[in-house]
């Protein structure tokens, strides 16, 4: 490595931070994101946890782990593979090694690797490199925690807290290593630790000590340089999925003039939204932690009956139970809408892993015919496009609305550039507030076919809703046969005629030719990014048709599909969206690419496949 | 519960609560007559008939909305709590009503209703309890005594029953009144009361399933034992009792103990006097799981006990927060924090 130059010009760089679930990798991998953004990079981020809050110190089952992708082009993905590790200890390594670059860095700290340590994570010898044959990678054995004690040994602090910065000594050898300035992160510790000056100067101190240290050494040769991203002008943040998701509610609600209520219980990897929107109050949010999801959507419906925009927030395993109440507002014809931030399934399956198996759920996970609009995010920051919309449509169509995201958006995060809510439509609720005469609340507007919304404490209004089936003007009980029928059938065509809200479908890359990728949700970005490297490798006659709205389809997906040979539906499942496309568009013929590992694509899987195809 | 907001209200009567659908309880089933006292109470409590909204789940019972002409929400089994929370939470300006069943309340829907009473949320909950599930044609329900006949229960359950005024008052209720559906007079009072108490308000009727469970409360409720068997509750008043006006209640170590009054040397000022607002809950408890033989059963209001209610707190939360706060508007919040600019 010395042989080469000081510093390498990169397009891109992948760097993961991995360490006990108690070292704080997640910290520093999100320091590590914002002073790449701050600076100018794109980036997308993915933290990799376990479901464990402190599983055994030291084991495999313990890593936690948090990859950052940043470039100075487009960047879509967190990255297939490393080109450098951070192992803060052996079984760090251990469950890393396979993401790492082939001949990549791997910044380790030599103190954890004692016997005890490799035995541990389950090294047999006490040499893992050998163990592990990484002769050809670039290792850096740095004694990171022996550093950091001797750095604050002077500061007056307890031994836990100083062994608890050594992250921050790592995150300085990484800033050293790829030219970051140390400002922003150090500006984070001052807001973070306010009242703990003492907090701030250790810190301080163990960051400075990393990069000097890494600058002192000659093992830290080259130096990476990625310039900043030629990206649109503008005013940029980072978002999270998550985050991204609430903010796109309480957007809607105000373009709405609603109050914004969530009914909610906490479950992984979804809590985040109900935690942003409680921090809300500042704007009116109202957010009920119930005692189970029944009780979250249950108490979202009944606010949605009082005139709120009204949300629910769960996961798979919460939305099997929230099915019967969805249903409820299914037959009541009330707007809600409900996220599902899928994870691996089923049962409690991979809390912390993301899959994308609830579609059929989201779909048909009802008793009866049970329509309800399903749309899918695609990419952290346009959570808030489709929590927005997803708002939008259920209040204007008096429907609800089923939004998926998955774990991979939801804590994945990249910048975004901020929109202008002047550009943002607005969303008219069908409220009804004069006396109008001879009025019947399931009397519908003959293009949407949606009912108008009687709020309690109307005068004039008063009537009755439920779930039992209804006459199909008066609401009230109707158990007629052919009344039956003609309501489900005024469901679905009710659903159906969203479509007239959903734009077209795109397609990137080839707009006609040998093979149409498709996808769905939060896989767009390991699918475009396969693309772009397909044709950065002269492939030119594949697409790319990525759905964000599933139920209704667009209405020129049938059009987009003919113009391909062949499809190909990639999605991380067992082939739901597959089924879901032969059921409505039988004539086509589907290829399906799926994966089910509890991981997203990674680029190479998919360019590999798509190649491999294209020579068959 | 209570509302602030009393509007000039033409004079409102009881035809006026009523819907235009056809009422389809059974002939003698003890729902005509919780219904009647309820439409009658509803002109007194001076309240905009659009403001009422009654919230159901499923059951017999639950039928109850259809047939009030105010907003009404016929749900799903077990869940009104849930909802009739969420709509209170929503627009507290609105005097929220729940009318559930033993079933729907006490089995299916029992984790919504603890929850609900422990947040202390200013609606009003009135449980038919008539020990049976009625609409699925009679099998026993979490009140059906031990040893009850059922056709789920051919040999006797064998199970304990809940008694819903222990498991209210277990969950930090607030407020928790009992009656007998044919007491209409009683009834109407309750319910205004019930109105009045910001916080959850649980009444429970014993109400006679004239199918599947009849005169399952005949041996309290009828008419010739009733003085006898019943204990009325007011609040500040003695807790006598009994046809002639001749027993009454005292506490006897930690134990309510009936004496006669003139017998053993008790006398009218021996009696506990019934305080329904004091905070400790231990004598309510005790009135709430009196039981014939050994004791009357205690009607009227048990506990009214004023506290602080969720609704409330929520909306001073918004305020208190609103008035801090540096975000005025959306884009506000989207311009918040750490941003930067690409040029």
């Amino acid at each position: 490595m010395n042989k080469q130059p000081d510093v390498i010009e990169r397009e891109e760089v992948v760097v993961r931070f991995a360490g006990d679930s108690g070292d704080g990798m997640q910290l520093t991998g999100t320091l590590f994101s914002d002073t790449s953004a701050f600076i100018g990079n794109d980036l997308s981020t993915f933290p990799d946890y376990p479901s464990e809050i402190r599983a055994p110190q030291g084991t495999i089952g313990g890593v936690s782990g948090f990859q950052v992708h940043f470039g100075h082009k487009q960047v879509n993905t967190p990255g297939d593979f490393a080109d450098v590790l951070v192992a803060m200890n052996p079984a760090a390594l251990k469950a890393n090694i396979k993401s790492v670059r082939s001949g990549g860095t791997i910044i380790a700290d030599e103190d954890s690797f004692t016997p005890k340590g490799l035995r541990k994570a389950g090294y047999e010898t006490d040499d893992p490199i050998k163990e592990d044959k990484l002769e050809g990678y670039n290792i850096i054995k740095a004694p990171i925690t022996t550093l950091t004690k001797e750095t604050l040994k002077d500061v007056g602090l307890d031994p836990k807290s100083i062994l608890r910065s050594k992250n921050m000594f790592a995150l300085g050898m990484v800033y050293w290593l790829f030219e970051r300035p140390l400002k922003y992160t150090e500006q984070f510790f001052e807001q973070k630790f306010k009242k703990k000056p003492k907090v701030i100067e250790a810190n301080k101190k163990v960051l400075e000590a990393g990069y000097h240290y890494a600058e002192t050494v000659e093992l830290l040769r080259p130096t990476y340089k990625i310039s900043p991203a030629e990206i649109e002008k503008g005013t940029y943040r980072n978002i999270d999925g998550n985050k991204a998701t609430a903010w796109g509610f309480i957007a809607a609600a105000e373009k709405a003039n609603l109050e914004l209520f969530c009914g909610s219980y906490p479950i992984t990897p979804a809590s985040e939204i109900l935690q942003e929107l409680s921090a809300r109050r500042d704007f009116g949010v109202k957010t009920f932690q119930a005692e189970d999801e029944i009780a979250g959507i249950c108490t979202a419906i009944g606010a949605s009956f009082a005139g709120s925009l009204a949300v629910t927030t769960t996961s798979g395993p919460g939305l099997a139970l929230k099915s019967e109440a969805l249903g409820l507002a299914v037959m009541a014809e009330l707007p809600l809408v409900v996220v599902d931030v899928q994870r691996g399934g089923p049962s409690t399956g991979l809390p912390t892993k993301p899959e994308q198996s609830d579609l059929m759920q989201a779909l048909y996970g009802r008793n009866g015919e049970s329509p309800v609009v399903v749309m899918a995010a695609s990419t952290p920051s346009n959570c808030f496009h489709y929590a927005f919309t997803a708002a939008k449509i259920a209040v204007e169509h008096m429907v609800p609305v089923l939004l998926l995201t998955d774990g991979f958006l939801a804590n994945g995060s990249e910048p975004w550039r901020i929109p202008k809510m002047a550009d943002y439509p607005e969303v008219k609720a069908p409220i009804v507030s004069e006396g109008k005469k001879d009025w019947m609340p399931y009397a519908r507007d003959p293009e949407t076919l949606s009912r108008t919304w009687a709020i309690p404490g109307t005068p004039g209004y008063e009537h009755r809703i439920g779930g039992l089936e209804k006459d199909e003007l008066k609401g009230s009980v109707s158990h007629d046969p052919h009344n039956h029928e003609k309501m489900t059938y005024l469901r679905e065509e009710k659903v159906n005629r969203v479509v007239s809200e959903v734009p077209d479908q795109p397609i990137e890359g080839a707009q006609e030719g040998d093979i149409l990728m498709v996808g769905w949700g939060g896989t767009y970005g390991h699918l475009r990014t396969a693309l772009d490297e397909l044709r950065k490798q002269g492939i030119d006659n594949v697409g790319l048709a990525h759905f964000n709205y599933i139920r209704p389809l667009p209405a020129n997906t049938g059009e987009v599909l003919s113009r391909f040979k062949r499809i190909v539906v990639c999605e991380l499942n067992n082939g739901q969206f597959v089924s879901y496309l032969r059921m409505n568009h039988p004539e086509f013929k589907y290829l399906q690419y799926n994966k089910v590992q509890g991981q997203p694509f990674t680029t190479i899987e998919i360019t590999e496949h798509v190649k491999k195809l294209l020579e068959a | 519960m209570s509302n602030n907001n009393h509007q000039d209200t033409q004079q409102l009567t009881a035809k006026d609560f009523k819907s235009d659908q056809e009422v389809r309880w059974c002939p003698g089933c003890g729902d005509h007559a919780i219904m009647n006292a309820i439409q009658r109470a509803l002109p007194e409590m001076n309240i905009p008939r659009e403001k009422f909204a009654f919230i159901s789940g499923i059951g017999c019972s639950s039928r109850f909305p259809y047939y009030m002409n105010t907003y009404g929400f016929h749900s799903i089994h077990g869940r009104a709590s849930a909802i009739a929370s969420g709509t209170k939470t929503a627009n507290p300006d609105l005097s929220v009503w729940q009318v559930t069943g033993d079933g729907d309340s006490m089995a299916i829907g029992g984790n919504h209703l603890i929850h609900t009473v422990r947040r202390n949320i200013d609606f009003n909950i009135i449980i038919f309890n008539n020990e049976i599930y009625g609409l699925t044609k009679g099998q026993y329900s979490p009140t059906s005594r031990l040893g009850a006949v059922t056709k789920t229960s051919p040999y006797g359950t064998i199970e304990n029953p809940f008694h819903p005024g222990e498991l209210v008052i277990g969950a930090q209720g607030k407020f928790f009144a009992r009656s007998v559906d044919v007491n209409m007079k009683l009834n109407q009072e309750i319910f205004l009361e019930a109105e009045k108490h910001k916080g959850t308000a649980v009444v429970e009727v014993l109400q006679n399933c004239v199918i599947y469970n009849d005169k399952t409360h005949a041996v309290i409720a009828d008419k010739k034992h009733k003085d006898d068997r019943q204990l009325v509750l007011r609040h500040g008043e003695p807790m006598i009792f009994g046809a002639n006006r001749d027993k009454g209640i005292v506490l006897d170590g930690l134990k309510l103990k009936v004496v006669e009054i003139g017998k053993d040397g008790y006398t009218e000022d021996d009696i506990l006097v019934h305080d329904a607002k004091t905070k400790d809950p231990g004598i309510h408890l005790m009135l709430a799981n009196m039981q014939y033989p050994d004791y009357p059963v205690a009607v009227g209001i048990i506990r009214s006990v004023e506290a602080d209610t969720y609704d409330d707190k929520m909306v001073d939360q918004i305020k208190a927060v609103r008035e801090q706060s540096e975000f005025k508007c959306m884009d506000d919040l989207l311009n918040s924090g750490s941003t930067w600019e690409v040029k």
